[in-house]
């Protein structure tokens, strides 16, 4: 006889000891069901709520930018403009191409959303709060749930019949494969050095924000967090001087709201993930933790923005150059150094000290790497 | 009991998407279908409180393999012309019947250790499995670390004998 896992009783059971304590046992909620309920709707919820905050943020932000004044005519400085948008987008029609596979050209916008919901379930923004809130395989089941990212952008490339959108499709598999690598490497020094998978685990871990202890690490991950979710400098699959819009060209209407969707979901999930992994989560003095979750997701996704402004656009051979010659190596050589530290330290790697050592060798490293090579350096092939 | 119900239906999706990857005339959804597949053996494994598997077969199947196999959908000559179907098919009917026959019995025949459930001292599939991995392969005394070793070198030769085989001359 086969018993329910772990994971399934073990959530609901404790997160009610959780609210219990902490909020008197008023509205706790002890059943599976309710709690599931609960939570999948809060996530949602939360999910489209920082979407739209998200697009105003980064309207305004890069109209500050670039010296004009962006959305505000709908709202308070334009706080209704997503709301505008949302509206105008549901309204509109929904056209699917006469020779497109209809089924694939369907699900596709369902299988790229999903997957950035599901992230959510194990993203700590309370202690002990969460859909699971204690997952002890948390950034595994992240980094598992993305990949299935992949497959969707195929799906919407390939049952869309149209060369743009395959030729965009294709694009983003080879950059999304090949920035899984590093970022999964540097995942592992993250883990590493934490002694833990789970998220919560991850975030008590951190005396010190990793960013800090482990910073090439950060930086690798920030840049692969980048290419996956196709903001400048990696958005080549969109390029719209060159192939109109990539895989979600021949969409319209509410599926094209839910491609959009999908990918500010998941710049809100790779922010949190960022901010969980390295700068602490919800960790932070005075300040209530979910205030301090929602300050540092919105300064990552601020740090995205500016990228954007400040940034052209790299080459195909520019960006798999740049992830195969120079992250890869360099990722596995800064897995061996924090491996190292963590057998000499005997597992316990959360030193002040190590600061500045790791800060030395990864400027180190990166700038002695960078002299290797070219990538592109005005040559065709790199 | 939940865990029951989530095991059928998951194995079913899994038989039904499978026998679809065969029957799918059309290439790109026979591909699908497989990933759809794998999927469903995810949710057999979450079922059976193996998460770490889970997890992993999530990551491994349905992230790389998947697109490996998509990629290569793509890249075939007579896409177009869909799942091929010819006069092949008996003697494959019989080299995959006399394959599931093997790992039936393998299945059968095998010891699984399941005396810690029988005797109910343990019930060891409650715990996280993913420490339990670990000191399985990485044990010093009885553990699997030089073939695991001998088969990550394995691959690396593969992987470079494949890059020697497609580079241009």
């Amino acid at each position: 006889m086969m018993t329910i896992p772990d994971v399934v009783t073990q959530a609901p059971l404790a997160s009610w000891q959780l609210w219990d304590s902490a909020l008197d046992s008023g509205w706790a909620i002890d059943n599976f069901w309710a709690h599931l309920a609960l939570f999948a709707v809060g996530i949602i919820g939360f999910v489209l709520m920082v979407v739209m905050g998200f697009i105003w943020y980064e309207r305004r932000l890069i109209s500050v930018m670039q010296l004009r004044i962006g959305p505000n005519r709908a709202g308070p400085f334009g706080l209704l403009q997503p709301v505008a948008d949302a509206i105008k987008v549901m309204l509109k029609e929904d056209i699917v191409p006469t020779v497109a596979d209809k089924w694939v050209h369907f699900l596709a916008p369902i299988v790229v959303f999903v997957p950035v919901l599901l992230m959510f379930a194990v993203i700590p923004i309370h202690e002990g709060v969460g859909l699971i809130p204690d997952l002890n395989i948390g950034i595994l089941f992240i980094v598992a749930v993305g990949s299935i990212e992949t497959v969707a952008v195929f799906m919407a490339g390939y049952g869309s019949n149209n060369k743009y959108a395959l030729v965009g499709a294709m694009r983003s598999v080879a950059q999304m494969v090949s920035y899984e690598m590093p970022m999964a490497f540097a995942v592992i020094a993250v883990v590493m050095v934490a002694g833990t998978l789970s998220m919560q685990g991850i975030v008590q871990a951190q005396s010190i924000p990793f960013a800090l202890l482990l910073p090439m690490a950060f930086i690798f991950y920030f840049t692969c967090a980048l290419a996956e979710l196709q903001r400048t400098p990696f958005d080549l699959l969109e390029a719209e001087s060159e192939i109109i819009a990539g895989y979600h060209i021949e969409y319209s209407g509410m599926k094209f709201a839910t491609f959009y969707l999908g990918e500010y979901g998941g710049a809100i999930a790779q922010c949190a993930i960022i901010t969980t992994l390295f700068l602490g989560g919800w960790k932070g003095p005075i300040l209530p933790p979910v205030l301090w979750f929602m300050i540092k997701l919105f300064t990552m996704f601020g740090v995205i923005v500016w990228i954007r402004a400040a940034w052209p656009r790299v080459r195909i051979d520019q960006l798999m150059g740049f992830a195969w010659k120079y992250m890869l190596p360099l990722s596995l050589i800064n897995l061996l150094v924090v491996a190292i530290e963590v057998i000499i330290l005997d597992g316990d790697a959360i030193r002040w000290w190590l600061v500045p050592v790791n800060f030395a060798i990864t400027i180190g490293l990166m700038t002695a790497w960078a002299g290797m090579f070219k990538i592109g350096g005005g040559s065709e092939s790199a | 009991m939940g865990a029951d119900i989530a095991f059928w239906i998951f194995a079913v999706i899994a038989v039904i998407a499978a026998l679809g990857v065969v029957a799918q005339r059309n290439l790109f959804r026979a591909a699908l279908l497989l990933v759809l597949s794998f999927f469903a053996v995810a949710g057999i494994y979450g079922s059976l409180s193996a998460d770490f598997m889970a997890v992993a077969q999530v990551l491994v199947y349905m992230g790389a393999i998947s697109v490996l196999i998509i990629f290569g959908v793509m890249l075939t000559k007579d896409v177009q012309r869909g799942n091929s179907f010819n006069r092949a098919w008996p003697s494959a009917l019989v080299v995959c019947a006399a394959l599931m026959g093997l790992l039936v019995f393998v299945f059968i025949d095998t010891d699984w250790n399941t005396d810690m459930v029988q005797t109910g001292a343990t019930i060891a599939e409650d715990k996280p499995t993913t420490s339990a991995i670990a000191d399985a392969i990485f044990d010093k005394d009885a553990g699997f670390l030089l073939p695991l070793e001998i088969g990550a070198a394995l691959i690396l030769a593969a992987v470079i004998g494949a890059i020697a085989l497609v580079k241009d001359k």
